[in-house]
This record gives structure tokens, sequence and C-alpha cells, in this order.
């Protein structure tokens, strides 16, 4: 029963899912990284504030179904600024141009120029549009509310407002009735037939100061669509690739924390009760017992629901559960190796029992360990998971399991959302094969006799 | 030591893990169930003075009437013991015997679908349909996963071993509810055959309620029975493959004896002890799993109660049903020790 780690390492390097195993792991701790480095930690934090999110789309699907269906759905786009300043005559102009390519086969559900503009006396703010066909049209104008000294103001032009709608009327010649038409259907449509124009579309936001010290602090233009990014959106707006990003750290400290915590706590206790024996054996392994058989999933809720729901909390609750069967298992091998000549004589020799465990027990049972922990990580994650599902996680660091709970709210199933409930379930599964992989290779160098 | 100590050895540590549990449930709740209790008291007794008119207008004073309704409120509370806190020990004795006897007291929110706030009724209600699906699943599945098992242990290393084995894998990595909601997807919204909701929508007391149950268990059922068997089989696989091994088999080899009969015989029946007590460790297990699975397919059942009395805090119902899972959790896992000890002597002579 001794390995040394040179010739494990060898035979674990040698088994195939052992590798696809780690091959997973480091795709996952890449992830973690992108999402730490590209995601601000912020963007994550307000996860479950809906203000947050009101520029993303409701429920979209991921822009990459565009590459498989023949009709090209519109994507949401999120437009940012190219700025220009002017002065002429005493009167500053700042323009914001904003280019987009539409090339999408059908029209968008909206726009809405998004700014928040520094200014003090009563600038002009005018929105307008050239078309790919030359055609362009002042789409709204509106003076800021007149203010003494500086003030910042925030404010929105939306494509449903109705003086839009007349400006447009009134500057394209269209060929056909438009009276029921929306605004944004007009503004992206053929003169002659109301379907869409395709090409270069170019906004333009001009606001006219006489002050000169007008700026644009945030200026967006955001075209609906109802594709989204690399995973979509849910109900709440929430772009669903930041929850899966930042999930994955969060996945692997929760699975790597419980299974390391109750290993080396289940491996302390069992290799103690099995070296003591006796009274004191019998005493821990019946308190063993209790725990054993104690319905993990009911008292996880309760404790949950009374306690708390702090992440840190829920690893603590998931080692309590998690100790027993190791420190059984660690108990019997402990008092195995007891009984080896060489602990005979260091017992003889007068050492105190604690550096025998610790010298020449635990050694020993550190295969056997890394095994465990190994096997141990994915039924933390798939219980926190559940957890999380049930809606007892820790609001403010959403996991995949939360992401789940909130599809279920919202019945993303039986509606067919399926880029909701996919990802988060593949990726809780991904996560746990990778270590069960790792176990798996690792069991079978520890315990030969599982290899025929 | 002989089968009777053992049993009984077994029986006692179950009862304290039972009382342990009861009494950990008890800490945890205890402080709001206080809390309840005196608010519900005081309210109760503020509504029998104001529905007494000629009590009313006995009192002169305001104040008069304040100091009566505040007299009779610490009187109740006093014959009920609530002066004392939970955690004395005349009264979490007279919980736990309360609770031992099943007398669970009266719901707060939730009641039984024939509208009894017992909580008794309640959970005599739920249990029955949490056991229909989980044992009809449990008895599925390791039919179809011992027989899969044998089939991949008698040829080690072929393709079908193979394939059970990364199956069983890869299924039992997929959190169960996760694969409800996919089921979901695709057998109510892609191909609309089975109810999204599991809870029947005709009612109790219609003679079609017991098919149209039936009809609603299928989703969660087949679920169960997908996620379930493909470890089963490796289970069994394993613990045939350990008995195949053994100097005996190959004896029997030797003689000539068929090889399906060493198999499903000799093999099998030496593989049993194992296979049995994981039988009865999963169907407990489930029971446990019950409450998100239920949760997720709207199964009317004890997983579902426990669920909705955690999420409005409904304490006796909470308490009542902690105390049921634990009691059959307990009793299929000391079903499991009997069963064991029964077919393999050598653990009771340890």
């Amino acid at each position: 029963m001794s390995y040394s780690a040179k010739e494990i390492w060898k035979e674990f390097a040698r088994s195939k899912i052992a590798l696809v195993g780690i091959g997973i792991i480091i795709v996952l701790l890449c992830m973690s990284f992108v999402a730490f480095v590209t995601i601000p930690a912020e963007t994550f934090k307000e996860w479950n504030d809906p203000a947050s999110w009101l520029v993303y789309p409701k429920s979209a699907l991921p822009a990459w179904v565009n590459y498989f269906v023949p009709h090209k759905i519109p994507e949401h786009l999120i437009l940012k600024p190219q700025e220009y300043r002017q002065e002429s005559g005493g009167i500053s102009v700042v323009t914001d141009v904003f280019v987009t390519d539409y090339k999408y086969d059908s029209f968008p559900s909206d726009f809405i120029y998004q700014y928040s503009a520094k200014y003090s006396g009563s600038p002009l703010i005018q929105l307008s549009v050239t078309r790919p066909d030359g055609a362009s049209s002042v789409l709204m104008s509106s003076s800021l509310p007149y203010s003494t000294g500086d003030t910042t103001f925030q404010g929105m032009m939306f494509s449903t407002d109705n003086s839009m709608k007349k400006n447009v009327q009134n500057k394209l010649q269209f060929f056909f009735p438009v009276d029921s038409i929306p605004s944004q259907d007009l503004v992206f449509s053929n003169l002659d037939q109301n379907t869409v124009l395709k090409g270069l579309y170019v906004f333009k936001v001009t606001s006219y100061d006489v002050n000169g010290n007008m700026t644009f602090d945030q200026s967006k233009f955001v075209l609906g669509g109802k594709v989204y990014g690399l995973m979509g959106t849910d109900e709440l707006r929430r772009d669903l690739a930041v929850g899966i990003l930042w999930g994955t750290p969060l996945a692997l400290f929760i699975g790597i924390t419980v299974s390391i915590g109750s290993v080396v706590l289940g491996l302390l206790y069992g290799v103690f009760a099995g070296f003591k024996g006796k009274t004191t054996d019998e005493v821990m392994m019946r308190f063993n017992d209790i725990i054993y058989a104690m319905p993990a999933l009911p008292l996880l809720i309760i404790l949950a629901v009374t306690i708390g729901n702090s992440i840190f909390l829920i690893v603590g609750f998931l080692v309590v559960f998690g100790w027993v069967g190791i420190a059984k298992v660690s108990r019997s091998m402990s008092m195995q190796i007891k009984t080896l000549q060489y602990i005979e004589a260091s017992k003889l020799m007068g050492q105190k029992d604690f550096k025998i465990i610790f010298k020449h027990i635990l050694p020993q049972l550190l295969p056997y360990a890394f095994a465990s922990i190994a096997i141990s990580v994915p039924a933390a994650i798939t219980t926190e998971a559940g957890l999380s599902f049930l809606g007892l996680g820790d609001p403010t660091f959403p996991t995949w399991g939360q992401i789940l709970h909130d599809a279920s709210v919202y019945g993303a199933a039986d509606r067919g959302l399926w880029w909701w409930i996919l990802p988060p379930g593949i990726m809780i599964a991904l996560t746990g094969l990778a270590f069960v992989f790792i176990g798996h290779a690792m069991d079978s160098i520890v315990n030969p006799k599982l290899r025929r | 030591m002989g089968f009777k100590k053992y049993l009984a050895k077994r029986a006692i540590t179950m009862f304290g893990v039972l009382m342990a549990t009861l009494l950990i449930t008890i800490a945890l709740v205890g402080s709001n169930m206080d809390a309840i209790l005196k608010q519900s008291v005081s309210l109760e007794i503020r509504q029998q003075i104001t529905n007494n008119k000629s009590l009313i207008s006995s009192f002169k004073t305001p104040e008069q009437l304040d100091l009566y309704v505040h007299d009779q409120i610490n009187q109740r509370m006093l014959a009920l013991g609530l002066d004392q806190p939970w955690y004395t020990p005349q009264r979490l004795g007279l919980a736990m015997y309360k609770i031992m006897t099943l007398d669970f007291g009266h719901a707060k929110f939730l009641t039984s679908d024939t509208g009894s706030s017992d909580v008794k009724d309640i959970i005599l209600e739920k249990l029955p349909r949490t056991i229909l699906l989980f044992t009809t699943a449990t008895a599925i599945v390791s039919l179809f996963g011992i027989l899969l098992g044998a089939i991949a242990a008698n040829k080690v290393n072929s393709k079908i071993d193979k394939i059970t084995s990364s199956f069983a894998i890869v299924s039992s990595s997929f959190p169960v509810w996760w694969v409800g909601l996919i089921m979901i997807f695709l057998f109510a919204f892609v191909y609309p055959i089975f109810p999204a909701r599991a809870t029947p929508d005709v009612s109790v007391t219609d003679p079609g309620y017991l098919l149209s149950l039936l009809y609603h268990m299928a989703l969660p059922l087949i679920t169960l029975v997908l996620i379930g068997f493909g470890s089963w089989a490796y289970l069994v696989r394993n613990f045939l493959v350990g008995v195949l091994q053994e100097d005996f088999i190959m004896a029997k080899r030797t003689i000539g004896i068929d090889k399906k009969k060493i198999l499903y015989g000799h093999a099998l029946k030496n593989a049993a002890p194992p296979i049995v007590t994981v039988l009865a460790l999963s169907l407990s297990g489930s029971l446990g799993g019950a409450i998100i699975t239920e949760a997720v397919f709207d199964w009317p059942g004890m997983g579902r109660l426990y669920y909705e009395a955690i999420s409005v805090l409904d304490l006796p119902v909470i308490i009542g049903a902690t105390y049921v899972l634990t009691a059959f959790f307990l009793v299929s896992i000391f079903l499991a020790d009997v069963l064991y000890a029964y077919f393999d002597p050598r653990v009771r002579r340890q």
C-alpha cells in the first residue's frame, strides 16, 4: 500500500479519461480567468438589480442562432458613439454618430437613444438618420430643461414617440399607407413597399449649445432586437453569458472547498477513531452513524432558511454532512495500518500518538484522500445547485443553480426558452464530470482490483 | 454477537438519530415557533373579547379593558406554558412527545386538497403519492439496472460494458431536476405529449382522479428512471465483477456448470447483499431528493409540501414533514442493515 508520487503521476497520465478531466478543468479555469478580467465584479453584483439591465432585450435568443435560420433575426445592438466637437460663432456643436450595418430580414423591435448630459442653460438636442438610399430625416428634437448653473440631465428618446412618427412621415415619401405602422418599421423600410431596406444607417445626435460647455457623459443608441450575445438573455433582460461565466469560479470554489473540508475532517476523525480503538472508537463511530443517517437535504433546507444562506455558511453546512462516509473508510484503513509492524515498533519506541498518526498513518492514506476529494466535488456542486434551485442560495453570488431557479420560476421549460435552461445544467454536469473522471482514474490506481 | 442483539443495537441507533434530527429541527425553528404561537394566542383572545359585546360594555375606561385583555393573555400563556422559553425541558419534552404521537397541530397557511388544515391530514394525503412515484421508479430502475449490469459484467470490456459504464457516469453527473426541466421542455413544449405540471387538474373526489394522477406521473417517472438506471447497472456490474473473480466461481466453471447459470444463479446471489443495501439506501436517498424533484414537476407529494411549507414558513408542517421524512429515511436504512446482516452473516459477527 505504498506509492511514490512519480509512479502515481505516470499511471495517471496514461489514463485517457483523466486527461480529459484535466482538460475540462483547465478550460473552466480559463473561463474563470476570463470572467475575472473581462467582466467587472460590479456588473455581476448587479445581477439581481433589474435597473442595471434596462438596455438589454427580453428573452432574446443567442446571436449565433442566425447562422441556422434562413431569415436573419435582428440582433440587439448597443451602439457606442463617435464624438465630434465644433465651435462656430459662439455656438458649440457636439455630434455623436452611431453607424450600423443593418442586414437582418425583419424590422427592429424598437430603438432608444439614451444619454446623460452635463450642461448649463438650455441646449438643443436633435436626433436624425441617414439611410442607405441617401434619404435622411430628423427624427426628434428637444431642448433640455433650463438650468442656471451646471447640471446633469439623463434622458431618453424612444422610437415609440408620436412626434418621431410625424417627422418621419413628413420627411420621407412612402408609397404605401403608413398610418398603422410604427416609426421603427418606417425608418428601416424601403420607400415603395414596407420591407426592410438593408445597408448602412447613420444615426446622428447633434446638440447646439450657446454656453459652450455641454458634454455627453453617457450616450448609447440601443437598437432593439430578438437575438443577443453569445448566450442570449433571460426574462429579466440579464445577459446569460455574464451569469454562466461568473458561475464558473463560484462552482469551482464551492465544489473544491466543500470536498477538501469534508475529506480533511473525515480523514482526521476516522484515523483518530481507528487508531485509538476501544471506547473512543465506539463513541466516535456512533456519533458518525447518527450524522450518517440524518436526511441531509431537509436539514440543509432548514439550516439555510433559519441560520442564513450566505455562500460561506452553505459551504459549512455541506461539510457538516459531507465528511461521514470518508471517516468510515479511513477508520477501517487506519485500523489495518495500525497492525503493521513498523507502527508497533514506533509505539514501542515511545513515539507520541499524534506523531504516529501524522507521520506514519496519514501519508499512507493520501492517495485515497486525493481520490475522494475529486470524487466528492460533483456532489457538493449539485447539492449547492439544488439548494439554489429551490431559491435558498446566496442572492449576492448568483450561481448556475440560481439561473435555473429563475428559469423555473418564469416557466422557461414549458415556454421553450431552451437557451436559458440548457447551458447552466450542461456546465454543472461538465464540471462534475471532469472531477469524476479524475477521481475514477485515481481510484483505479489506488484500488487495482477495480481495473478488471 | 447474535442477530437479535445486532438488530437491537441498530434500532437503538436509529431511534437516537430520529430524536437528534427532531431536536435539531425544533432547536432551529423553536424561537420562531414561539413568536408565532404567542401572536396567535393574543390574537385569539382579542377576538374573543371583541365578539363578547356585553363584556366590553361592562368596562368604563379603555385602560380597564386593556388591563383585562392583558391579564387574559397572560393567563392563557401561563396555561400553555408559553411564559417559559421553548428550550426548557418541560416544553421540549412536551413538544417531542406530541410529535412522536403524530400530533403535529394545525398548519398556519397550507391545507390538504380536501380543505383540512390538520398537519396529520395533509401529510397522510401527500405521503401515498410520494411513495407511489418513488417506489415505482425504484422498482423499474432496479429491474433494468440488475439486468443490464449482469449483461455488462458477463462481457467485461465489451462494447455494451463500455456503453453502460459511460452512460452511468454521464447520467449521474446531471442533476435530476435539471433533466426534469429538459424533459418538460421536450415533452410538454416541443412535443406536447405530457402535461408540464404534474398536479392533476380534476378534483380529488372525481372518479377519474387516479387515472389522471397516473397520466401526470409519466413525465417524472420517465425522468427518474432515465437518470437512475445507468448508475444502477454500473453498481451491479462492479459487484458482480468482484464476485466473478472469486475462487468458488472459478471452481464452478472448471466443473463445467453453464455460464449463464453461474452468472444469474450463483454470482448474483452472492452479490445480493450489497445490491439490496444500495437498493434500500437509494430509496431513502430519493425520498430526500423528492423535495427538488417534486418541486420541478409540481408533483403533489411530500416533497412539494415541504417546499411550499418552507417558502411560506409554515412551521408545524415543516416539523411534521421533517419527522415523517426522517422516519421513512431511517426505516429504509434500518431495513438495509437488517437485510445485509441477514444475507451476510460476517457483519453480525464483527
